[in-house]
């Protein structure tokens, strides 16, 4: 069978900058070589830095930013399209490959009509005239499923929804019937009610075409739905490559078995859920412009336990954290905090009740100040609530760093010299070096890659059983509320819809909306997509 | 930090910043002649007694220039930095307290940017009496406002930021999060602000005194200089270029150090690496 795209042996560098020194060369890949035969989908995965991007470009002959590819070749239908001068290069691009971004809000020009960029390119080249390229986008958006695909094309980006808007991509990409399609990470941004959606309308659109497809991503379950062949990808190099069954159900690598198994960790929920350490009744919250946010909300949190918060984004969740920390009053209902109310405004609150509260932000980046020292960041909470200084504060910041698992050697980096995984421990042992009996994490790993998370969850769940920390988790992962929560809320458009321990809100009889969501979240399995296409109830959450 | 990472441009503004204040400092030390001799002939070309030549009233240029560092820095620094203080602590309170002090604050700069800031200056110094500190002031004052505007946008991007919200979350008060969380932030567009602001304050300076509200005569100043020398240049005399010269140099070198002063605050490893 002859092959679309054959690539070998490639070679991508760059060249870095640091200053006082001579410019570096750095290797980003190094001999890659991979075959995709006509209508075929090749999965390439692997955590951020490796490569995997930079790989997907090069089928477009395209270095981003000062990356240039210096070896291998790239046969597109048996011609090396790295040979290629400018204008050849322009009639592949966008032609017959062609492109789909992660972020389709910031790819798409706002000023224009989304029907008018997702026919732009064919008439570009040519391909086709105006009428016959506006009959395949209409086609093409009956094949994505989208709403009224008449008009669709009439509105402008900022006027469809986040789901609608990658596909709107999708279509653009395949409008002038190419013959490769490089999706990278078209589902990472969105909400996993939305991904679902968008992936099956991807699968069947590639499908229906015949177009083969790169695709990346970093989540192995989402790659599992839509590839034939997958491959792992570390540091720029290949770890594994083979079809998707094997690699899924028999992973050679040692890197590949963690990815397979990660997120597959369970908590038994713990027995005795008396000893209310936070109560939430009847909390209604607004905006300042008098938008309503959260509706009518009660929850409970017993003592050394995990509350894990759940739903999809604008669901609330992150604004009920705000209104435990007092940043947002509620408008009505209260907060019991160890059997005490809690002042509803965070200007009311002792030193000593917000002590006893802490908070953990989804980007650590942001939530450090990047102009104080490893040292600074954990200290401060100790000099501020304990009065300690010099050597103890010293001393105790050592001790909380051991805790993290991190060692004294970082004492005196500042928060761009630590890698993100680092970050979030040290937001860690700075909500810890208050001694709180509660912290709010706000998606604390969802920036994160997989393993890079979960020595995070397993850092949280052994400073839980040392200290006996509650915490309020909030998440949209599914596999996160099983690997470590006692009790679980799920919220839905700023309302509660189901709350009790674990077991018995993640088990049948659900409502439309829980089922909807459980049966969302993407498996390790090869086939269950489809599976659960035909089973859910809920048709789509209207993304 | 040690001086070899310092580099060259730095190093030519630094020099040229010390031998300004050098001569501020020593003027009497320095200086051939005193301020206000008559010394020679009117506009005599330089070479000879008198290194720069003589001015309209036949006084020594270079004792002049010596004398007229001292006033000239004197004010426009001063000015400056009290600027810099009065703008930058309104603008963080206002970024930081947000609300009904924002609004305040923010609505009254604007009606003091409304009136023309020469206008203001002119009509304010005509009227009050005439002293150093007043014009200072006046200076300082006026031109706070441009510092007040600059300072609220960075503080704003700031102050939204997670690791202010945690800083209030922890219950730190007003002082801490403008001066530990914000500043630190906001000083690289501050400096370069500080540094054009300086050189503007030396112009302004100069403009009051061209036009006889700054500093008053015989005391010699560098702006005041121009104006004394400008009818010289319609018949070939250069010696209102000489005190000109002196206020182009003196503002690139502040911008030099402060270019410098700028890379480093703006490197998010300490100094150390790349930013």
């Amino acid at each position: 069978m002859p092959e679309l795209l054959s690539v070998k042996n490639l070679k991508i560098e760059a060249t870095s900058y640091p200053p006082g020194e001579p410019p570096k060369v750095v290797t980003l890949v190094e001999g890659v070589s991979f075959d995709l035969a006509k209508g075929k989908v090749l999965g390439l995965i692997g955590e951020s830095g490796a490569g995997k991007s930079t790989i997907g470009l090069s089928a477009l002959a395209y270095g981003r930013g000062g990356v240039r590819i210096t070896g291998g070749e790239v046969l597109l239908n048996g011609k090396d399209i790295l040979k290629l001068d400018r204008g050849g290069i322009n009639s592949v691009r966008g032609c017959h490959v062609c492109y789909v971004a992660q972020s389709a809000a910031a790819a798409f020009n706002p000023a224009h009509k989304l029907g008018d960029q997702v026919i732009e390119a064919s008439l570009r080249h040519g391909i086709m005239s105006r009428e016959e390229a506006k009959k395949r986008a209409l086609y093409l958006f009956r094949v994505l499923g989208l709403p009224n695909p008449e008009t669709f094309g009439g509105r402008y980006p900022h006027q469809v929804s986040g789901g609608q808007l990658q596909r709107a991509m999708t279509a653009m990409a395949l409008c002038p019937n190419p013959e490769l399609i490089v999706f990278d990470e078209p589902t990472t941004a969105l909400d996993v009610t939305t991904q679902i959606d968008v992936l099956a309308a991807i699968k069947h659109a590639i499908e229906e075409t015949h177009t083969a497809a790169l695709y990346i991503t970093h989540d192995l379950a989402v790659v599992a739905q839509i590839s034939d062949d997958i491959m792992v990808l570390r540091h720029g190099k290949t770890v594994e490559y083979g079809t998707t069954k094997q690699v899924i159900e028999a992973p050679k690598e040692d890197y590949t078995r963690a990815l397979v198994s990660v997120r597959q960790a369970k908590r038994n929920e713990a027995p005795d859920q008396s000893g209310t350490l936070l109560k939430i009744e009847h909390v209604h919250a607004a905006y300042g412009n008098g938008f309503k946010v959260l509706h009518d909300v009660s929850m409970h949190l017993s003592k050394g336990q995990t509350l894990a918060i759940v739903g999809e984004s604008g669901s609330g969740k992150s604004t009920l954290a705000r209104v435990i920390t007092g940043l947002l009053p509620p408008t009505e209902g209260r907060i019991t905090f160890d059997g005490k109310e809690l002042p509803k405004a965070l200007k009311g609150r002792t030193n000593d009740e917000l002590r006893r509260i802490q908070m953990i932000y989804q980007m650590a980046d942001t939530a450090m100040n990047p102009r104080q020292t490893v040292r600074d960041i954990i200290g401060r909470p100790l000099s501020f609530y304990f009065s300690m200084h010099g050597a103890k504060k010293t001393e105790r910041v050592k001790e909380l760093l051991d805790q993290i698992e991190m060692g004294t050697r970082f004492l005196d980096r500042y928060p761009a010299e630590l890698s993100g995984g680092q970050k979030q421990r040290v937001a860690i042992a700075r909500a810890l070096a208050a001694k709180p009996e509660l912290i709010l994490c706000d998606e604390p790993t969802s920036a994160l890659d997989p393993l890079v998370a979960e020595g995070i969850l397993n850092l949280l769940m052994k400073l839980q059983e040392e200290t006996a920390v509650s915490y309020v988790f909030i998440t949209h992962d599914i596999a996160i509320v099983r690997a470590i929560a006692d009790s679980v809320a799920v919220m839905h458009r700023g309302r509660l819809v189901r709350f009790g321990p674990k077991s018995k809100v993640l088990s049948p009889p659900f409502d439309d909306y829980t089922d909807l969501l459980l049966k969302s979240v993407p498996e390790m399995e090869i086939g269950w997509l489809e599976r659960v296409l035909k089973t859910r109830r809920m048709e789509s959450a209207g993304n | 930090m040690n001086l070899r990472s310092i580099p060259i441009s730095a190093w030519i503004g630094i020099i040229g910043i010390a031998l300004c204040l050098l001569c501020a400092i020593f003027a009497p030390f320095i200086a051939p002649f005193g301020e206000r001799d008559v010394v020679g002939e009117i506009w005599m070309p330089a070479g000879g007694d008198f290194l720069l030549g003589t001015d309209n009233l036949g006084r020594d240029l270079l004792s002049r220039m010596i004398y007229g560092a001292r006033t000239t820095i004197f004010v426009a620094l001063v000015a400056t930095v009290i600027s810099f203080a009065l703008g930058m602590i309104l603008s963080f309170a206002a970024a930081v307290t947000g609300g009904f002090v924002d609004q305040l604050l923010s609505r009254f700069n604007d009606l003091m940017m409304a009136v023309p800031t020469l206008i203001f200056a002119l009509v304010v110094l005509a009227v009050l009496p005439q002293h150093l500190w007043i014009l200072i002031l006046v200076m300082a004052v006026l031109d706070s406002t441009r510092v007040f505007r600059i300072g609220r946008a960075v503080a704003l991007d700031i102050a939204v930021m997670e690791f202010v919200e945690a800083a209030r979350l922890r219950g730190e008060g007003s002082l801490w999060i403008i001066f530990r969380e914000i500043l630190p932030n906001t000083l690289s567009p501050l400096l370069a602000e500080f540094g054009l602001r300086f050189a503007f304050s030396i112009l302004f300076l100069s403009t009051l005194s061209f036009l006889g509200l700054g500093i008053q005569p015989p005391a010699a100043d560098w702006g005041g200089m121009v104006k004394d020398n400008k009818d010289g240049i319609i018949f070939g005399i250069s010696a209102a270029l000489v005190p000109g010269a002196a206020i182009a140099t003196l503002a690139i070198c502040v911008n030099l150090v402060v270019d410098w002063l700028m890379k480093r605050t703006s490197s998010l490893k300490g100094g150390r690496g790349d930013a």
